[in-house]
């Protein structure tokens, strides 16, 4: 039961975060490009600026994911549901983002676009995971079963995060070690990139709270749609 | 009910421990240092492998014409000659760290495919880094 009557338009916070982001993306633009290059790869080291970030929201939106199901399993609320899994879907094209672009990356650096080395393995696994969620979400009609079955992936796919974050580090790998290293607290960049990444990040991280909201907007009015 | 789900996630998490850190942990090994190569060299003779450690310094002969790179690659401890056919990539240089996949055939490491690794360190050049002294660079380290 909806406590509050479902709004039918995003409400201002969610313009706020789309509105930042999208205003902010350029100046990330220019900074990317005014970035000085890497004493070793030039400025292919820019693609990084992407990379990055892309890969740290899909973590993120999978991690909301994990949070909501768990809630939904406690509580039993589709509202919950909803932010699962429009957090799942944002996660998984970022995801999607962070596996092209590095491939982008790979081809000139390592010289190829894919091998099955740990990181990238992991984390393709991670991806087929999300796509198995919503595969998953669209084979279950019963809508409670449906949101049940789906928090269970929700909780149990986020495992590969972590895995696919430590690869680098468990196993031997091609993909080099974390350059802002969370384990350690060690950064292994010049302040002046490091600058420019922590802004991508914080833009990225923008985008992605008023992409949920509006996504969890929409499925509202989906279900809404659904129930008439 | 609530037991029947414990026991579920148990399972699920031993299972997946067990692949992380159990028997397949041993089978995920993406490449062999050289020493491990010639330690048990009878187990990987005439099968597809991948080798990572350095290129030795002052090793590396390229043949233009012929597009053949010749290098041996180093774990400091062993040394395994390399025969790579066609180009070095972009990054390729000496001390680099490199990966690459292929067999051996009479002493010689034949390559099929030569990857590069690279740190996770990001600097900029110490001289400076306009396009053209980055150009300079990039020619240089080639």
């Amino acid at each position: 039961m909806q406590k509050t009557a479902p709004l039918s338009r995003p409400d201002g916070l969610t313009w706020a975060f789309l509105g930042f982001g999208v205003l902010l993306l350029p100046l990330g633009l220019y900074l990317a490009l005014a970035a000085p290059p890497d004493a070793n790869q030039g400025y292919l080291v820019r693609i990084m600026y992407l990379h990055v970030p892309t890969a740290w929201v899909g973590y993120l939106a999978f991690f909301v994911t994990f949070l909501y199901s768990l809630l939904y399993l406690f509580r039993q609320d589709p509202r919950h549901d909803r932010v699962a899994a429009a957090s799942a879907e944002i996660g998984l094209v970022f995801m999607g983002l962070a596996l092209v672009t590095g491939m982008l990356w790979a081809r000139p650096t390592w010289g190829v676009y894919w091998t099955w080395e740990p990181r990238l393995t992991t984390t393709a696994i991670l991806f087929a995971v999300y796509v198995g969620y919503f595969l998953l979400r669209g084979a279950i009609e019963d809508p409670e079963l449906r949101r049940k079955a789906a928090a269970a992936v929700g909780v149990l796919g986020f495992l590969n995060v972590p895995i696919s974050y430590m690869s680098v580090k468990w196993w031997r790998s091609l993909h080099q070690t974390q350059s802002i290293d969370l384990t350690t607290g060690k950064i292994h960049m010049a302040p002046e990139m490091l600058q420019v990444l922590l802004f991508h990040l914080a833009v990225f991280t923008l985008l992605y709270l008023g992409f949920v909201r509006f996504r969890g907007l929409v499925a509202v009015l989906e279900e809404a749609k659904e129930e008439a | 009910m609530k037991g029947k789900y414990l026991l579920g996630i148990l399972v699920i998490l031993g299972a997946l421990g067990y692949m992380v850190f159990g028997g397949l942990g041993r089978n995920l090994v993406y490449f062999l240092t050289p020493s491990e190569y010639l330690q048990d060299q009878a187990r990987y003779q005439n099968r597809p492998v991948r080798l990572g450690g350095l290129v030795k310094p002052g090793t590396v002969q390229y043949d233009k014409d012929r597009l053949e790179l010749r290098f041996v690659l180093t774990d400091g401890v062993a040394e395994v000659p390399v025969l790579h056919k066609g180009t070095p990539p972009g990054m390729f240089k000496e001390g680099q760290g490199v990966v690459v996949e292929g067999r051996f055939q009479e002493g010689v490491f034949q390559g099929t495919n030569l990857l590069v690794k690279h740190s996770e360190t990001y600097q900029p050049p110490k001289e400076g880094w306009t396009p053209e002294e980055v150009r300079k660079l990039i020619e240089e380290a080639q």
